[in-house]
């Protein structure tokens, strides 16, 4: 499997104080990008089993299935890894009514979860829009220092990334650098 | 940081998700190959660049990937609205309403 071969697999950044931070690597997942008429929303959603969100920003969660609504015609769609296949075969069904576009990236991207009381912190850090503005529940495509990322917040104390992986590392030193200046409170 | 109003996403974000994407409201002629060789270099290479109120395209790159337009000062470099790509050219009373 790809993702074992993953320079992140098994890392952890864990600042155990009284205002932690912990950051580890997501468990992998199925991820596509969907491209479809905001009119045929229904369908795709039928097909995905989950109700995608029409509005820029929103998420929608049901079990393991996530849909992040990116822009006015993209979704980004994860699912646990055993349904790819199943999800795969049910957007090619539905090719037939409603043209659309669905593309698996699952091996281009890393996730990296970032939870605790600081995580605002350290996410701030290289971020140049206030996350404490965001809604929880919501998620978008922003900058990271340099790298594209897609930044959602699942809690009021927990984000997640979801990088591209020859993007992983750089992205990890940085909440490496951001971990140890909260640790020595500076 | 300059904060830049998406049209699309109805929020404000940062000037970095941003690409800068030239004049806007340059039609592009039906026809081509009907243009004598002086409108077509006009077509392609000539822009008014204005001291002030200049209407641009923006691309929301690393955000919702859209092309929109937008109204800037390029000598203050404020931005007074931004608003859908093939929206007309907003008027001068809505310029004032937004710029006060």
């Amino acid at each position: 499997m790809m993702h074992e071969h993953h320079p992140l697999v098994g890392r952890e950044i864990a600042i155990r104080k009284a205002m932690p931070l912990i950051v580890r690597v997501a468990a992998d997942t199925a991820r596509f990008s969907l491209r479809i008429d905001p009119a045929e929303i229904e369908k795709a959603s039928k097909a995905f089993g989950l109700n995608l969100p029409a509005k820029i920003g929103e998420t929608a969660i049901s079990g393991e299935k996530r849909a992040i609504c990116l822009g006015p015609d993209e979704w980004y769609l994860t699912a646990p890894l055993a349904e790819q296949e199943a999800v795969e075969q049910a957007f090619a069904d539905l090719y037939a009514t409603a043209v659309h576009s669905l593309v698996d990236i699952g091996h281009r991207e890393v996730g990296i979860e970032i939870e605790g009381s600081d995580a605002v912190l350290a996410l701030q850090s290289a971020l140049a829009f206030d996350i404490e503005a965001m809604p929880v529940g919501s998620g978008c495509r922003t900058i990271f220092d340099k790298a594209q990322i897609v930044l959602l917040r699942e809690a009021e104390n927990r984000f997640r990334i979801e990088v591209w992986r020859s993007f992983a590392d750089h992205v990890w030193g940085l909440l490496q650098a951001a971990g140890r200046e909260i640790e020595l409170d500076i | 940081m300059l904060l830049i109003r998406c049209p699309y996403c109805e929020a404000e974000r940062p000037e970095l998700e941003f690409t800068y994407a030239g004049e806007a409201h340059i039609a592009r002629p039906a026809d081509p190959s009907q243009l004598t060789d002086e409108e077509w270099k006009d077509f392609l290479f000539i822009r008014s660049n204005p001291r002030g109120t200049h209407f641009e395209r923006w691309r929301h790159q690393h955000g919702c990937g859209r092309f929109f337009n937008a109204v800037r000062d390029t000598v203050s470099d404020k931005f007074v609205m931004t608003y859908k790509a093939g929206l007309p050219r907003p008027t001068e009373t809505e310029l004032k309403e937004a710029r006060s």
